[in-house]
């Protein structure tokens, strides 16, 4: 689960960790009172928005750049009512944008130098990982690449926790000065108590910066959390912001099905994720595009099967569906009677393939065979896919 | 023989009064899998029955194991308990522990992982469809089946698969058995960004067993291990290796169902895992249907028998 900047500010200050000074409004009526809590003089305005590369965006409206820095406290209101209602498109959102729901005001910070901080998991060894970079601003992939000497990594134990010359390598990594050091360090333990105690899979500063009188702080902060984990952080769950996600994938998951949608005009109605993964490889394979990723999970009900169609079909761009199951435990005879139920309750007029394997896969064909419905069987993944993109090419 | 586990292999199940450890059981006790003991806190003194089968239930795994000489668990229960429960195992110093459950917190799986280090005890998932070893009964029935894998799909034989995905598994194993060759063990070590056994631990397995003469290796976008495994495979298997990569069209940064299948970088790519297979020596299955075709290429190239 990903959450907007300001709210990540607020949990990062909770923790102790330095950000600039920053106030929110939802509404274009709460600009002003938020204004008014800055002095005059520079004032930062920031789109919220879940994506990043907001600065260098262009909105749907010509209007450029979904962060900018205002002169003063008039300018700051005028970019706020430009940017608020208008939609974003950045190299991360797609050609569609996200609708701007939520502007950020900060205090403009001197910048003497900006560097690199996350925390994530490293998967090889099974370990958090702190990675720290004097090039800060600028793509970490890129630093990677181009310059891999410049990034410092520590590994960190979890039965110890971030010690203390592992916090010094990184101080010394970066080369901060003595004054910087100090609060440096307090910053980067605050921050791995952020990382740990809320169950983040990442938290990104981008930049961390530096300022004139050695102040240390987070100018930028993203944090995303670890689904799983969800159950025990109910103070995350309330952050969730409905309008930063695809209303058909919120649909999904009330309904326990895992979906994702894809550019193409095939969709795969799929159990099992790695399964699912490789219907949409084998559509492109034989030169089709899926639509979607559509995992309906391994005991999956009819009123799933169903609810999976409805959500399918809310997609205008489907031209034909694939359903692609392996009944392993589930009775493909039960399967293939929710898949007729379905395609009757949803009135379908696309192509579609089913291609059932497993548990009584010959009353599962013989249900779909007598049901009357135009459909195609596919005997192989294979013979299956080749079928759907022949029928909506 | 085969690895892991053998028919003889006696078996608990932790969470087996729930409704998804039940069914599995039922369906484990009807292959003819040895499941001696069930371990549901509370119930203990308490009775699993289904059919002719009586299975006590204990209060702990140190208990069920001390009463029933497994060495072996099924772990079903819910998510918030299910480190505790692989924790516990690890305590009872069993062999094996095998973790169905999905949705265990990544925190939880990396103090897990580290309490684990230098211990006897051998973790197979979370997230994970589990564990067979095929049967000489009809069906492949006989045989040890843990967790939640279709028994009848299966058939002795001499082909080791290891996957991260379940329903992947499944379609590998139903390709060998209709080609006519079976499987020696099938290992689904689950589809989490941290886990128990890697693709490599497993195929270290499967080189060492006699009884396995070939290897398909399932794997996805995300993390790095299919590319270690392959690299180990080119310089220490003789034996014919056949590879998938499930995700080529998987967009980056989303998370493709299973927790572990998110692409971060250049290099956890479906084209970058292929391209390192090739590199390896590993045949290539270009779609899921064609992994058993691919295996059998491999043999064929290097002369080997997988019958």
């Amino acid at each position: 689960m990903n959450i907007h900047e300001f709210q990540a500010k607020t949990l990062l200050e909770k923790y102790g960790v330095a950000v600039p000074k920053g106030v929110a409004a939802r509404s274009a009526a709460d600009f002003e009172p938020a204004l008014a809590q800055f002095p005059e003089g520079l004032v930062v305005v920031k789109s919220q928005i879940h994506a990043g590369g907001r600065g260098k965006g262009t909105f749907t409206d010509g209007f450029q750049g979904g962060v900018k820095i205002a002169k003063s406290k008039a300018e700051a209101l005028d970019y706020a009512q430009k940017m608020f209602g208008n939609t974003l498109v950045t190299a991360q959102t797609g050609p569609a944008g996200r609708k701007v729901q939520t502007i950020y005001f900060t205090q403009a910070s001197g910048i003497k130098k900006e560097y690199y901080l996350a925390i994530l998991l490293d998967r090889a060894s099974s370990r958090p990982v702190i990675v720290a970079s004097t090039e800060g601003g600028v793509e970490i992939e890129k630093v990677a690449r181009e310059t891999p000497e410049k990034i410092v990594k520590v590994f960190i134990d979890p039965a110890i926790g971030l010690a203390d010359y592992q916090v010094r390598q990184l101080l010394f990594g970066l080369r901060f000065n003595p004054v910087e050091q100090k609060n440096a360090a307090k910053l980067i333990r605050n921050l791995y108590n952020v990382f740990w105690d809320t169950d983040a899979s990442m938290v990104e500063i981008n930049p961390l910066i530096t300022t004139p009188d050695d102040q240390v702080q987070a100018l930028d902060a993203k944090i995303s959390f670890d689904d799983n984990a969800l159950f025990r952080h109910p103070e995350i769950v309330a952050l969730r912001d409905l309008n930063e996600e695809d209303p058909k994938e919120t649909e999904a998951s009330k309904h326990n099905l895992n979906y994702i949608a894809l550019d193409g005009n095939i969709a795969c109605l799929v159990n099992g994720a790695g399964l699912a993964m490789s219907t949409m490889d084998i559509i492109k394979y034989f030169g089709g595009n899926p639509a979607n990723f559509l995992d309906v999970g391994g005991g999956a009900t009819k009123e799933q099967v169903v609810a999976a169609f409805k959500i399918i079909l809310t997609d205008p761009k489907v031209k034909g569906i694939f359903v692609n199951i392996f009944g392993g435990i589930m009775d493909c005879n039960v399967i293939a009677a929710g898949i007729v139920d379905a395609v009757k309750e949803v009135g379908l007029q696309l192509p579609l393939v089913v291609r059932l394997e497993g548990n009584n896969v010959v009353a599962g064909k013989q249900t779909l065979a007598a049901s009357g419905l135009k459909l195609v069987s596919g005997d192989s993944m294979a013979d299956a896919a080749k079928k759907i993109v022949k029928l909506v090419a | 023989m085969s690895i892991l586990i053998t028919p003889e292999t006696k078996i608990l199940i932790q969470g087996i009064t729930g409704a998804f450890g039940a069914r599995h059981a039922q369906l484990s006790l009807d292959y003819g899998t040895k499941v001696v003991a069930g371990v549901t806190p509370g119930k203990g003194g308490q009775f699993f029955e289904h059919k002719e089968h009586k299975v006590p239930i204990f209060n702990s795994v140190a208990e069920a194991a001390a009463a029933t000489g497994a060495t072996v668990s099924a772990i079903f229960v819910p998510p918030p308990f299910a480190a505790d429960a692989i924790l516990e195992c690890v305590d009872a110093g069993l062999d094996l522990v095998v973790a169905i459950t999905e949705g265990i917190p990544v925190r939880d799986m990396v103090r897990v992982k580290r309490a684990m280090a230098g211990s006897k005890t051998r973790l197979i998932g979370p997230n994970c469809p589990g564990v067979v070893t095929p049967g000489t009964g009809p069906e492949s029935s006989g045989g040890c089946r843990i967790g939640i894998s279709p028994g009848y799909i299966h058939k002795k034989g001499h082909v080791g698969i290891v996957s991260r995905s379940g329903t992947l598994t499944y379609e590998a194993v139903w390709q060998v058995t209709c080609m006519g060759l079976g499987q020696s063990t099938c290992v689904g070590i689950g589809g989490d960004p941290v886990n128990g056994s890697s693709h490599l631990d497993i195929i270290k397995l499967f080189n060492a067993d006699p009884d396995t003469k070939g290897i398909i290796m399932i794997g996805e976008i995300g993390g790095t291990a299919e590319v270690e495994a392959a690299r180990w495979i080119k310089e220490n298997c003789k034996k014919p290796v056949a590879g998938f990569i499930a995700g080529a069209t998987a967009p980056k940064g989303r998370r493709m169902g299973h927790a572990g299948a998110v692409i971060g970088g250049k290099e956890d790519t479906a084209a970058a895992k292929i391209a390192i297979f090739q590199e390896c020596g590993i045949e290539v299955a270009v779609t899921p249907s064609d992994m058993a075709d691919a295996l059998r290429r491999s043999a064929r190239a290097k002369h080997k028998k997988l019958a």
